[in-house]
């Protein structure tokens, strides 16, 4: 059984060696020096950490045989896409202007509009990007997803990464208007893709970023998606992703952010729908003062699977950071939560947070969590929790003996669960929409809806 | 502030001084011949070496695990002595043991002799490899009680061991369950039998003496239908420079309606201040709820040992049935432990509950490493954790890594934890009424630490306060 095992993990790790070999070229075309000179090393790294990631620590809850061992087509370059404006554009929120501004199976819609922006404002491709701005890459790419040590599949995405969507915004400059940016899968086979993001954010900079992910066929989709986040002094990035894709999509999302003093990094997680969803979060309070919050919520039903990882690395004293992620699960539904807080030596005065509560309804759903603490400082406030339950019986008779019925009353108790974390989208139109949705997807009105989510056409 | 921290974690280890004691040790080193030598000095049936072979074979195919939040430095498995035993006569009696013996029991304040024993314990001393005497067995032996050495339950009750032997913690588990089961040495049994409830707390008392060996003693538990006992373990070491191993394997059985209470005190030799010599002390320590509404409870209290690497766990089979686990670990210098528990839950209707308190000062490194696993076909199943630490100094650290693992919906599970350091605003309040720093910090530590000493036996609470106020003597900051 093992040898088995072992032997399919081989296939795949050589299976990624040829590819590698196969397609450098091709790899390299379009992409700036420090792009392709992280590619090499990457790779082998990717190898020196046995490839995929099989029996690690970090991944013991996540089997990645099923998702890697599809039979997935891979494309290195760009293919022009017919993508509907008119109805991806309805999938603004509609109170809300944004600009939004596509990928297309991690790939740079080539007719994205950016408009409306501040002129010192970039946002362009990642291939774009790396050509005309050498120095910011010199001085950011790859410098702070370097941080996951242990993952493989991060240094598989410096590997293969060829674009994604790049933002500058230079210091003193805010941004009213949200950014949207919408991730699509689309293709006519099974597809394997990579995308590469990064921000840069100057001094006092505040942005607000809407991330959607969904797929717009069918097919089985594996993507691996890397954001490197730079956040200088007093910046603020509000963060939301909205997570809604079909059940043959496995996601792989990993977030890098690297805080200066008095910044303030939020981020919020729906994970709505998806074949296999893994969230890696590294934030780095590399300044005192900083601040993240990280808060997420997952609602899985049939065989799908979550699997949120966060490592926050209190580096500098006086930062503060919150991480609360909640779940319900139904089905055969599987959820699992690791979360680190690691407080160095010289962190002193952190305050951290830490908790995962989980809902169960069925007999075969299950979750796994793993809170973690290290600690090397004194003098902090460090705490976690986690739990996982049902719904509470005294909660339920209270409605019930109010004349609400037991469906209903259910429905109230989890929507309140969740509404703990909608209640920190700061958009107004964003939360009110965000709670519809949730109402939507508790309802199970959602898990058809293969288009973008906020669309809804039910 | 700092000189009452120094002045707290300063205390000296008491029990570092060496028995003069003629031992019958064999060479060094470990291979097939080894065992077959421990075993034939023991005069062992030939399933039990056939048992040991397995498993030093087993071993020999492992490696060892290097997941701990530890630094262990290499240990050469060849340069350790295996067995080492103060000679003795043949037949013993109490008058024929080794004045020497009997001195270093009545140094460390064990009561060898029944007239003189203060309080209604029964002990069974273990010197090295071999139990040197176990006191009240008549008394015992009354009430169908067994409880001796575990080679004296060799020879005397070997089907009681071939049933239970390796039943909750099989050689082929771990690393170090391995090794224990090729060497093992001796320990203690017991064995209460159907509705029995032992008359008296029943105490083990290990002691490392000779050096450069390894202890390897293993402890078997057999707790009947309606049965009670509360079983003490205590463990102290001469202060050496070198580092010396433990591995040990404690195995429980519970069956219906019955309950199990284990307590521990360990007190390994720490090791110096700069970090140099002390124990490893890497135990498997396991308990099987087997019956309905059968009962374990864990209670430990930890300061010696310079690695501290162990889970006394508690797999909950029997419907109905509750483990409770409370635990202070305590780390001063360069001392590391990681250490915990694990609780899965396998029968409906089980209950269990973490209490664990980690203090950590000087350079040491505390971390609480924990599982609660509710397995799918498992109703009702609840789970409190709380796992607390504090720190008593800024080079200092303390971890935390519980697993939850829950396949079940009906599970309740929950987990807490905090990590901090005394608050100057709790100082202040004390000192404001008159109460000293010094004194204000054991007042804390004590409170902090109270939930769990409470649940300690009489005998060993007093012991165990005196021991955490020792480790922390002027760490309180």
């Amino acid at each position: 059984m093992n040898k088995r095992i072992n032997d399919m993990v081989e296939k795949i790790n050589a299976d990624f060696a040829t590819l590698f070999k196969e397609g450098y070229a091709q790899l390299e075309a379009g992409c700036g020096m420090r792009m392709n000179g992280a590619r090499q090393e990457a790779f082998k790294k990717f190898m020196e950490l046995g490839g995929i990631p099989h029996e690690k620590e970090d991944y013991m809850y996540a089997n990645l045989l099923p998702v890697f061992g599809k039979n997935y087509n891979v494309v290195l370059k760009y293919i022009p896409q017919e993508v509907d404006m008119n109805e991806v554009f309805r999938c603004s929120v509609t109170d809300m202007a944004t600009t939004p501004i596509l990928t297309v199976n991690g790939w740079w819609f080539a007719d994205n509009l950016v408009n409306e922006l501040p002129e010192e404002v970039v946002v362009c491709s990642m291939r774009e990007a790396s050509l005309r701005y050498p120095d910011v890459f010199l001085e950011h790419y790859n410098k702070y997803a370097i941080a996951a040590k242990q993952d493989g599949l991060v240094s598989l995405n410096t590997a293969f990464a060829q674009d994604g969507v790049f933002v500058y915004v230079p210091d003193e400059v805010v941004l009213e208007r949200p950014l949207q940016i919408i991730n699509l899968l689309r293709a006519k086979g099974d597809l394997m893709c990579y995308q590469r993001n990064m921000i840069v954010l100057g001094r006092h900079a505040k942005v607000t970023m809407l991330v959607c992910d969904h797929t717009l066929s069918n097919q089985n989709f594996l993507m691996n998606n890397v954001t490197e986040v730079h956040m200088g002094d007093s910046a603020h990035l509000d963060y939301y992703q909205v997570q809604n894709q079909h059940m043959g999509a496995s996601q792989i999302n990993s977030l890098f952010v690297s805080e200066c003093r008095n910044s303030v990094f939020d981020s919020n997680i729906l994970t709505l729908n998806g074949g296999f969803i893994r969230n890696n979060m590294y934030v780095s309070l590399n300044g005192e003062g900083g601040e993240s919050n990280l808060y997420g919520m997952y609602i899985m039903d049939k065989n799908q699977v979550v699997d949120n990882y966060s490592n926050i690395d209190h580096i500098a004293p006086h930062c503060v950071s919150n991480e609360l992620f909640k779940g319900v699960m139904d089905d055969s539904a599987l959820a699992n939560f690791s979360g680190r807080i690691r407080v160095r030596p010289n962190a002193q005065k952190t305050e951290a947070y830490q908790a995962n509560n989980n809902l169960l309804l069925s007999d075969t759903a299950r979750v796994n969590s793993k809170p973690q603490l290290v600690i090397d400082a004194d003098d902090v406030k460090c705490s976690h929790g986690a739990s996982v339950g049902q719904i509470d019986e005294e909660a339920m008779f209270y409605l019930r003996s109010r004349g609400i019925g037991k469906d209903e009353a259910r429905m109230m108790m989890m929507f309140g669960f969740a509404h703990d974390i909608i209640q920190h989208v700061k958009l107004e139109p964003l939360r009110d929409k965000i709670d519809d949705l949730i109402e939507k997807r508790l309802r199970g009105e959602l898990s058809k809806c293969y288009n973008c989510m906020l669309q809804c056409k039910k | 502030m700092d000189n009452i921290i120094e002045e707290v974690t300063g205390g000296e280890y008491k029990y570092g001084f060496v028995t003069n004691v003629e031992t019958d040790t064999i060479a060094k080193g470990l291979n097939e011949d080894v065992i077959r030598t421990i075993s034939a000095k023991k005069e062992e049936p030939e399933w039990l070496l056939e048992f040991r072979l397995q498993a030093y074979r087993k071993w020999q195919m492992m490696e060892m695990p290097q997941w701990a939040q530890l630094d262990i430095p290499e240990i050469d498995y060849q340069n350790i002595v295996y067995y080492a035993a103060p000679k003795q006569k043949a037949d013993k009696k109490w008058e024929d043991v080794d004045p020497e013996l009997k001195k270093t029991f009545d140094k460390l304040g064990i009561p060898l002799t029944e007239q003189l024993a203060l309080s209604g314990v029964a002990v069974d001393a273990v010197m090295d490899s071999v139990s040197v005497k176990t006191t009240f067995k008549d008394t015992l032996a009354e009430r169908g009680v067994i409880f001796c050495s575990f080679s004296e339950a060799v020879k005397n009750h070997p089907d009681l061991i071939k049933k239970y032997l390796g039943t909750v913690v099989p050689y082929t588990d771990n690393y170090f369950a391995a090794l224990n089961s090729a060497v093992f040495s001796d320990g203690s049994f017991v064995y209460i039998p159907r509705g029995v409830r032992c008359p008296m707390e029943l105490s083990t008392y290990f002691r490392i003496n000779a050096q450069n060996t390894g202890q390897f003693e293993r402890t078997l538990i057999v707790a009947e239908d309606e049965a009670y006992v509360s079983y003490l373990e205590g463990c102290t070491a001469p202060q050496r420079d070198e580092n010396q191993l433990h591995a040990a394997i404690v195995e429980i059985i519970v069956e219906k309606n019955a309950e199990v209470k284990y307590s521990t005190v360990q007190n390994w030799y720490p090791g110096d201040k700069e970090g140099k010599g002390g124990i490893y002390n890497f135990v498997t320590k396991r308990g099987l709820c087997r019956g309905e509404n059968s009962k374990l409870i864990w209670a430990q209290v930890e300061t010696g040992s310079a690695i501290t690497w162990k889970y006394p766990s508690t797999v909950l089979k029997g419907d109905g049935s509750v483990s409770e686990f409370y635990s202070v670990a305590v780390t001063n210098n360069y001392q590391q432990a990681d250490t915990g528990t694990k609780m899965i839950h396998i029968g409906n209707n089980t209950r269990s509950r973490i209490v664990s308190k980690g203090i950590s000062a000087g350079f040491s490194s505390n971390s609480y490493r924990g599982k609660v696993k509710v397995v799918k076909g498992c109703q009702n199943a609840r789970n409190y954790s709380q796992c607390d630490s504090l720190l008593l100094g800024d080079k200092c650290g303390a971890h935390t890594f519980p697993y939850l693992e829950i396949e079940n919906p009906t599970a309740q599970v929950e987990h807490e934890a905090t990590t901090s350091k005394i608050g100057e605003d709790q100082i202040f309040y004390c000192n404001q009424r008159g109460i000293s720093t010094e004194d204000a910090v054991g007042l804390i530590i004590k409170g902090y630490a109270g939930d769990v000493l409470n649940k300690m036996p009489m005998e060993f609470a007093v012991e165990a306060q005196k021991l955490l106020q020792i480790s922390l003597e002027g760490s309180v900051g």
